[in-house]
C-alpha cells in the first residue's frame, strides 16, 4: 500500500477538484472542507514520500504499472521531494489563510475557486513529480490554465492582465513543446532518465542544441526572467488576493525547478555548461534581471506591485545562482527556491491582510497601520527581513550561498548585483515600514479610524506560522542543505563539476 | 543554388512550420484586436502540432496497424514499413490542451469586453490610462 503513495500526491487533489465542483451544488460550505482534506492528504503524502527518499533513495513509480521508457514513470529524488513538500505547504497555509478573503472575492461560486485551486496544485505537483518530458508539458498547461482563470477572476484590469499573461505563457509552453519535439526526434524517447542515457551516446549537434535553447527560452518566459517578465507585475497586481498569494510564491519557483531538472537530469551539466558555453552569458542576464527588478520595484507606489517586481529580481537570483555552475551557487539556487516561496507567501499574505482591512494598498493608505494591525505587520517585517537577507531569517543563508558561489566562480558582477539588490530592498521595505510605523493612522483615515482593527484570526494564525517558518528554516538551513539540497545536486553533478 | 534548393525542398515540412509560427507570432505581436491575437496564438500552437505530425511520416510507410500481429505468427515486422504512431497520440493531447487554452482565452476576452466595451488593445489601454472603468 505505501508503495502507491506517490500516485496519491496527484490523484487525490485531481479527484477532489471534481468532488469540490460537485459539492458546490449540494452545499457551498462543503467546498472548503473538501479542498482542505485534499490538500492535507497531498501534504501528508509528500512528507511520507520525502521520508522514503531519505531512507531508501530515489523512487521510480510506474504509473499503472507500465515499465519506463514506454509508460509514464514518476521519478522522485531529494530535489523534487522537497519541492513537493514546499508546494503542499504553501497551498495548505494559503488555503486556510484566505478562507474569508476567498469567500468575499468569490462569493457566488466558491466551488469554482476551490476546484481551480486544486487543479493548480495538481498541475504543479505533477510538473515536479513527473519523469516524462511530454507529461511535464501537459501538467504545465493544467497548472497554467487554472492559474490564468484564478488570476483573471478579479475585478477591473484582472481579465486584461490575465489575457496578456495567457498569450506569453502559451508561447512559452509551446516553445518548450517544440524543444521537447526536437529532443524526441533526436533520441526517440520521452522519458527523462532514458533520454539522459541516450544523449551522451549520440552526436550532440543541431537538433539537441536547438531543443535546449527552445526549452530554455520557453521556461524563461514562464518563470518571468527579465526581459520576459512583462506579464507578471500586472497579472499579480490585479488578481484576487486569495489567488495571488497562491500563484505568486509557486509558479516562478516551480519553473526554476523545471529548468534545474531539465538541465541537470536530461541534458546533463557536461552538455549544458561545457558544450553550450552560454553559462556566463546567462549569469550576465541574471545580473541585469536582478538590478532591473530592484529598480522597477523602487518606482512602484503600491505594495502588491512592488512585491511583484521583487519577484522578478528574485528570479534573477536563482537563475544566476544556478548558472554559476558550481556547487555553492546551485545549493544557493535550490535553497532559495524553498526560502523565496515561503517569504513571498508571507509578504503576499500580509499584504492580503492589510488590504482586507485598509481596502487599499497604495503606500499612502498604509499610514499608521502598525498601531492598528501589530501582528500582521510583525509578520510583514519578518518577510521583509528575509527578502533583504538579515540573519537569522532563511533569506540570509541562501543569499550567503549565492554570494559565495559568485565569488568562487569569479563572477563579481553577480555578487555586486546581489548586494546592490539587498540594499535596494532595505530602502524599499523601510519606506513601507516608515509610513506604517511613524505616521499617525487617523490623519489619513479620519472616517474609519475606529473600525480598522487586526486581521481575523483565521488569517492571522497562518500568517504568523509562515513568518515563524522563515525563522525556523533559517535556524535549520544547515540541516536542510546537508540532508536535502546537497544530495539533490550531487546526484547529477558527480562527474561534471 | 541548386544545393540550397535541395535543402529547402528536402525539409519543406520544417519551413512550413516556421512560416506558420511566424504568422502566429506576427498576429500576436502586431495585431491590436484581442480575438486576432487569440487566432494568432492558435496558429502558433497548430504549427507545433504539425511539426510533431510531420516527424512521424516515413517514405512508403503505411498506417501502424499490424494484421495478424498477435502471437507473432505473421511475417517479420519492419518498423520502417509503418508510420510512428506516438507523435499522433501525443498531439491528440496537445490538441486538447490548445482547445482548452482557446476556451480560457475567449472566456477572458468576453470578460474584457464586458469591462471595456472593446476588444481593441489600444482603446482598452486608453481607457485604463483615463481611469474610466465603465463596469457593467
Amino acid at each position: 500500500m505505501t508503495s502507491q503513495i506517490p500516485a496519491l500526491i496527484i490523484v487525490v487533489p485531481l479527484l477532489a477538484a471534481l468532488v469540490v465542483s460537485l459539492a458546490a451544488w449540494i452545499r457551498q460550505s462543503l467546498c472548503f472542507a473538501a479542498a482542505l482534506c485534499a490538500v492535507l492528504a497531498a501534504w501528508i503524502s509528500a512528507i511520507l514520500v520525502m521520508g522514503r527518499v531519505i531512507n531508501q533513495g530515489v523512487i521510480t513509480y510506474r504509473m499503472a504499472g507500465w515499465a519506463p521508457p514506454w509508460g509514464i514513470s514518476w521519478h522522485i529524488d531529494h530535489l523534487n521531494a522537497v519541492v513537493l513538500i514546499l508546494i503542499a505547504t504553501v497551498a495548505l497555509i494559503n488555503l486556510i489563510a484566505t478562507r474569508s478573503t476567498a469567500a468575499r472575492e468569490f462569493e457566488d461560486r466558491p466551488g469554482v475557486f476551490y476546484a481551480l485551486y486544486l487543479l493548480f496544485v495538481t498541475g504543479l505537483m505533477g510538473i515536479v513529480i513527473t519523469g516524462d518530458i511530454f507529461n511535464l508539458y501537459v501538467l504545465l498547461e493544467i497548472a497554467s490554465l487554472s492559474g490564468y482563470v484564478l488570476l483573471g477572476m478579479g475585478s477591473g484590469r484582472a481579465a486584461v492582465s490575465s489575457l496578456s499573461y495567457l498569450f506569453i505563457g502559451t508561447i512559452g509552453a509551446s516553445l518548450y513543446l517544440f524543444g521537447a519535439g526536437y529532443l524526441y526526434i533526436a533520441t526517440g524517447s520521452l522519458n527523462m532518465a532514458d533520454i539522459a542515457a541516450i544523449l551522451p551516446t549520440i552526436e550532440q549537434t543541431g537538433p539537441i542544441q536547438a531543443s535546449f535553447i527552445l526549452c530554455l527560452i520557453g521556461l524563461f518566459m514562464k518563470m518571468a526572467f527579465f526581459p520576459l517578465h512583462t506579464w507578471l507585475p500586472n497579472a499579480y497586481t490585479h488578481a484576487p488576493n486569495s489567488s495571488a498569494s497562491l500563484i505568486a510564491p509557486l509558479t516562478t519557483k516551480v519553473m526554476i525547478y523545471v529548468m534545474i531538472r531539465i538541465i541537470l537530469f536530461v541534458y546533463q551539466p557536461d552538455f549544458a555548461f561545457a558544450q553550450m558555453g552560454i553559462d556566463r552569458f546567462i549569469v550576465w542576464l541574471a545580473v541585469i534581471a536582478i538590478l532591473a527588478g530592484s529598480l522597477l520595484a523602487w518606482k512602484q507606489e503600491r505594495l502588491k506591485r512592488m512585491l511583484a517586481y521583487i519577484i522578478v529580481s528574485e528570479v534573477g537570483y536563482m537563475v544566476g545562482g544556478f548558472w554559476l555552475g558550481n556547487t555553492a551557487g546551485m545549493t544557493g539556487a535550490v535553497l532559495h527556491i524553498l526560502n523565496d516561496a515561503m517569504m513571498t507567501l508571507c509578504l503576499f499574505l500580509a499584504a492580503g491582510a492589510l488590504i482586507s482591512r485598509v481596502q487599499a494598498d497604495a503606500f499612502g493608505a498604509l499610514q499608521g497601520v502598525f498601531t492598528k494591525m501589530p501582528f500582521s505587520m510583525i509578520a510583514f517585517v519578518a518577510g521583509a527581513r528575509s527578502i533583504i537577507g538579515v540573519p537569522p531569517t532563511c533569506g540570509f543563508f541562501s543569499k550567503w550561498y549565492l554570494i559565495s558561489g559568485g565569488m568562487e566562480a569569479g563572477h563579481y558582477a553577480f555578487v555586486a548585483a546581489l548586494i546592490i539588490s539587498s540594499l535596494v530592498n532595505v530602502l524599499l521595505f523601510f519606506r513601507v515600514i516608515e509610513i506604517g510605523y511613524f505616521e499617525p493612522f487617523d490623519s489619513h483615515h479620519p472616517e474609519n479610524g475606529q473600525t480598522t482593527r487586526e486581521a481575523p484570526l483565521d488569517m492571522l494564525v497562518p500568517l504568523l506560522v509562515t513568518a515563524g517558518l522563515l525563522i525556523v528554516m533559517g535556524f535549520y538551513a544547515n540541516t536542510l542543505v546537508t540532508w536535502i539540497v546537497k544530495p539533490a545536486i550531487s546526484a547529477a553533478t558527480m562527474g561534471g563539476l | 543554388m541548386e544545393e540550397l534548393a535541395a535543402v529547402f525542398l528536402a525539409r519543406y515540412n520544417y519551413w512550413g512550420v516556421i512560416l506558420l509560427m511566424g504568422i502566429g507570432l506576427y498576429a500576436m505581436i502586431a495585431k491590436t484586436n484581442m480575438v486576432k491575437k487569440i487566432i494568432g496564438m492558435n496558429i502558433f500552437q497548430t504549427a507545433i502540432i504539425l511539426f510533431y505530425i510531420s516527424t512521424a511520416a516515413k517514405y512508403g510507410a503505411s498506417i501502424p496497424i499490424i494484421a495478424n500481429g498477435h502471437g507473432g505468427h505473421g511475417p517479420g515486422i519492419r518498423a520502417a514499413d509503418y508510420m510512428n504512431p506516438l507523435p499522433h497520440v501525443l498531439m491528440l493531447t496537445a490538441i486538447v490542451v490548445s482547445v482548452a487554452t482557446l476556451g480560457v482565452a475567449l472566456a477572458l476576452a468576453v470578460r474584457v469586453y464586458w469591462n471595456y466595451d472593446s476588444l481593441e488593445e489600444d482603446e482598452i489601454l486608453n481607457q485604463i490610462k483615463a481611469g474610466q472603468l465603465n463596469r457593467k
